[in-house]
């Protein structure tokens, strides 16, 4: 370890040249294919001089369409690293046996599970969620956008930022080692003294504003801009279960952030809210991220329920069975999914009376999930069904979430959970309803809604690869761990001694190659269909025989979305529009009110992530200025009058008479 | 941000289409406080903030415990001040939406604290029996 002079420090904080990971040779190849990537990428866009047309178009937009569609792609892009992690960790519990040590060791290993966990979670399933959210809601409720256009925008971007904080640490330093939810002691400044954990919390911290301030903009702009005659009821499902979602964003993502700000201040400061000694108390630390963590995993999967139910109605070609029911049962998880976060630590000490009310509440909310399984059902039978790419993941999610849901309800045991508890179990269970709940709700809502973002549908062929690849892929990754999990096998491990276990390793490992089979043919899928589009094109605007708002409008909707404000009067709004010979106004079009793009969300969010950075290197300097910068930034967008302007009719009767050519064709 | 709410708002101003905005969400503007409002409020925050400093600074309750229940009574009161002459919420601001939030919010923040306060007494008590005589 070379010695830096004091200016060093007063520069660079605690950064060093060691820092760098010039001595792991994975991380030296993986940095050199990103670097080659990423400057390919940067070459390409300049040389096709799409600079101005992304900034203008894509990266400044306060659309909600264009803004939805970024998050997908952000939540693609760390798709692809959360899976290369996980692919490394099977490969090692594959071949870590016997002696071996594999190929990772300990240190890298732990960053790798934490990772991986980290982002599966906050960078891939959350975008993807928020993401369609944001597309798919304004459009259902016959809004032209949501009601805070610009602080969309610049949630968008924190949850970017947070991303580029995660992925910096795979090249800058390191990254935690604790487990997703970095529990102290471990992530305490005494046992994890690196940048590690640094990173998890200003990481989660900056996404976190963005996840917080998407919520609120998404929750006011469903309670306050709904088309006239939508009353509640009248909402489709998938609008229902935003709203719900995002209530559940609002109230506990504050939690999320101040336990988090708690640890910071333990870690930064010197304080003892979590220690050991003088007074700290890390099993709080539990307790409270739980208050968070458990609605967390219903924000993921309550929009999922809704892009199901959605997904059922249009295939089955009838109204969703139950509609009511499907509502309260979302109602009644929003509320429940609050009382049940002590089962995540059943182990950690509580009396029988305690661990019993956590595990009776816990097994109630699978009635309601329970009831949804059933309208699902219930709308398919005497249904139509049309077997298309978003019907077919329905089906497998029935299946496979049914299985996730029953063994969720033996870990909901507390002695049960006492033998379960942090073993491989756990992990299939949560793998099961994850992969089995949301992934396959999101790539139901990719398919269904793609030629609605696009204006063509999505090669079925490759799609269907996927789908099987992915579906197959799942059970033999994960059935195994159920296995090894009742034999007692804890999470986490980074090599084992029993040889007789490793039959069961190398069959998830297997899986998870399979699952990269499906997430590669999801790739080419797109790559394909871009190419065949003129095929696919979807020129009706309405290609699956829509239920709801959104497929009223042409495909890709214009920026405005609708030329009037549609008046609802059933739910199914569409399809009742429809059945009654809704005729398109042509005539009468008046300029359109529309906020202008700004690009003060980028530079907001860019300083708050170097800010971020900087507080993890403790590069105090630059963590003042950034904040200021930040800060300034928000006071000068402030006075910023120049934010609206107006589509002319003109326009607006040249995209409408474009679309009725369209139609004509059709 | 103001400024794109209004554009929000904007969009049903423009409702044609044979009937105007049946359910108008936006109806009613929310109340916009008075000269009056805000300073009954500020004298009331000052008075609520100042009684808790002076039963601390001049130790009239003699009881370190009780002074920190009466303090909370006060934060609770204060709390109940700003929301109704800072915030405006009452029962009808916002088509009633306020209240809706109001009665969320004040369910989910009892079952977070009492939920902790009966998991962490649990944990005290069955896992860290020495800490009381220490």
């Amino acid at each position: 370890m070379t010695s830096y002079p004091d200016w060093w420090k007063l520069v660079f904080g605690r950064f060093t040249l060691e820092a760098l990971p010039l001595h792991e040779p994975i991380l030296v190849v993986t940095f050199i294919v990103v670097a080659l990537g990423g400057i390919a990428l940067l070459a390409l866009v300049t040389w096709l001089k799409a600079w101005g047309y992304l900034w203008h178009e894509w990266f400044t937009s306060v659309d909600h369409k264009k803004i939805g569609i970024m998050y997908m792609i952000l939540g693609v892009v760390m798709l692809l690293r959360g899976f290369a992690d996980a692919l490394m960790m099977r490969g090692q519990q594959a071949i870590a046996f016997a002696g071996s040590d594999g190929y990772l060791p300990p240190h890298h290993y732990d960053q790798i599970f934490t990772a991986h966990g980290v982002i599966m979670i906050f960078f891939v399933a959350m975008p993807f969620v928020t993401g369609l959210m944001n597309f798919v809601v304004p459009l259902q409720i016959g809004a032209r956008d949501v009601s805070f256009p610009f602080l969309n925008n610049f949630s968008f971007w924190m949850t970017v930022g947070g991303a580029v904080l995660v992925m910096t640490s795979l090249f800058v330093g390191e990254f935690a080692r604790t487990g997703w939810l970095a529990y102290p002691p471990l992530s305490g400044a005494a046992y994890s003294p690196g940048v590690g954990v640094d990173y998890y919390l200003w990481g989660l911290q900056v996404a976190g504003i963005g996840t917080t301030l998407s919520g609120v903009n998404l929750v006011a702009t469903i309670v306050k801009m709904r088309a006239p005659g939508m009353d509640l009821m009248k909402m489709p499902v998938f609008t229902w279960t935003a709203l719900c979602t995002n209530i559940l964003i609002v109230a506990t993502f504050p939690i999320l952030a101040a336990t988090l700000a708690l640890l910071a201040l333990d870690r930064y400061v010197g304080m003892n809210f979590f220690t050991n000694d003088l007074g700290g108390n890390p099993m709080m630390y539990v307790n409270l991220i739980w208050i968070w963590g458990h609605p967390e995993v219903y924000i993921l999967i309550l929009p999922a329920f809704g892009i199901y139910s959605e997904v059922a109605s249009t295939f089955c070609g009838k109204r969703l069975f139950g509609y009511g029911s499907m509502v309260y049962a979302t109602v009644v998880i929003t509320i429940l999914s609050y009382l049940v976060w002590l089962h995540h630590f059943f182990t950690m000490g509580s009396g029988a009376s305690v661990n019993s009310f956590f595990g009776i509440t816990t097994m109630i909310i699978s009635i309601p999930t329970g009831a949804k399984i059933f309208n699902w059902l219930f709308t398919m039978y005497r249904g139509r069904i049309r077997f298309e790419l978003p019907m077919m993941w329905l089906v497998a999610f029935m299946l496979t979430f049914v299985i996730g849901g029953m063994t969720g309800v033996m870990l909901a045991v507390p002695p049960a959970d006492f033998v379960l508890h942090n073993s491989l179990f756990l992990v299939a269970h949560f793998h099961n309803v994850i992969i089995g709940g949301v992934v396959f709700g999101v790539f139901a809502g990719i398919a269904y809604w793609f030629p609605k973002a696009f204006g063509f549908k999505l090669d079925p062929f490759w799609g269907h690869l996927s789908f099987w690849f992915w579906v197959v892929g799942f059970y033999v990754a994960f059935m195994p761990l159920y296995v090894l999990g009742l034999m007692g096998v804890t999470r986490r491990l980074n090599r084992f001694e029993d040889p007789s276990l490793q039959i069961w390793f190398v069959v998830a490992a297997i899986g998870a190659v399979l699952i990269l089979l499906g997430i590669l043919c999801f790739l080419v899928q797109i790559a394909v269909s871009i190419m065949r589009r003129e095929q696919l094109r979807d020129t009706t605007g309405d290609p699956w025989d829509g239920r709801t708002l959104e497929w009223s409008t042409s495909s890709p909707p214009p920026d405005y979305n609708f030329a009037f404000t549609p008046v609802i009067h059933d739910h199914d709004s569409w399809a009742d529009m429809k059945k009654r010979g809704y005729q398109r106004p042509l005539t009468g079009f008046r300029p359109i009110h529309m906020p202008r793009n700004t690009g003060a969300g980028v530079i907001i969010a860019g300083f708050a992530t170097l800010c971020g950075f900087a507080l993890i290197w403790y590069i105090w300097w630059l963590a003042a200025l950034s904040f200021v910068a930040a800060v300034a930034s928000v006071i000068i967008h402030s006075f910023n009058y120049d934010r609206d302007f107006h589509i002319s009719a003109d326009t607006v009767l040249r995209e409408e008479d474009a679309r009725s050519d369209l139609l004509g064709r059709a | 941000m103001s400024g794109s709410q209004d554009h929000a708002q904007g969009h049903h101003a423009q409702g044609h289409h044979g009937e105007s905005h049946a359910t108008d969400h936006d109806a009613h503007e929310a109340p916009h406080g008075s000269l009056r409002g805000y300073v009954t409020g500020f004298v009331l925050s000052v008075i609520l903030t100042a009684i808790p400093f002076w039963l601390v600074m001049a130790d009239v309750l003699g009881n370190s415990t009780l002074t920190a229940l009466v303090i909370m009574g006060f934060a609770a009161v204060q709390i109940v001040v700003h929301m109704i002459y800072f915030l405006h919420m009452n029962g009808r601001a916002e088509g009633g939406w306020s209240m809706m939030a109001l009665i969320f919010t004040i369910i989910i923040v009892v079952i977070a604290l009492s939920g902790s306060l009966w998991v962490m007494y649990h944990l005290n008590a069955n896992m860290m029996p020495d800490m009381h005589r220490m």
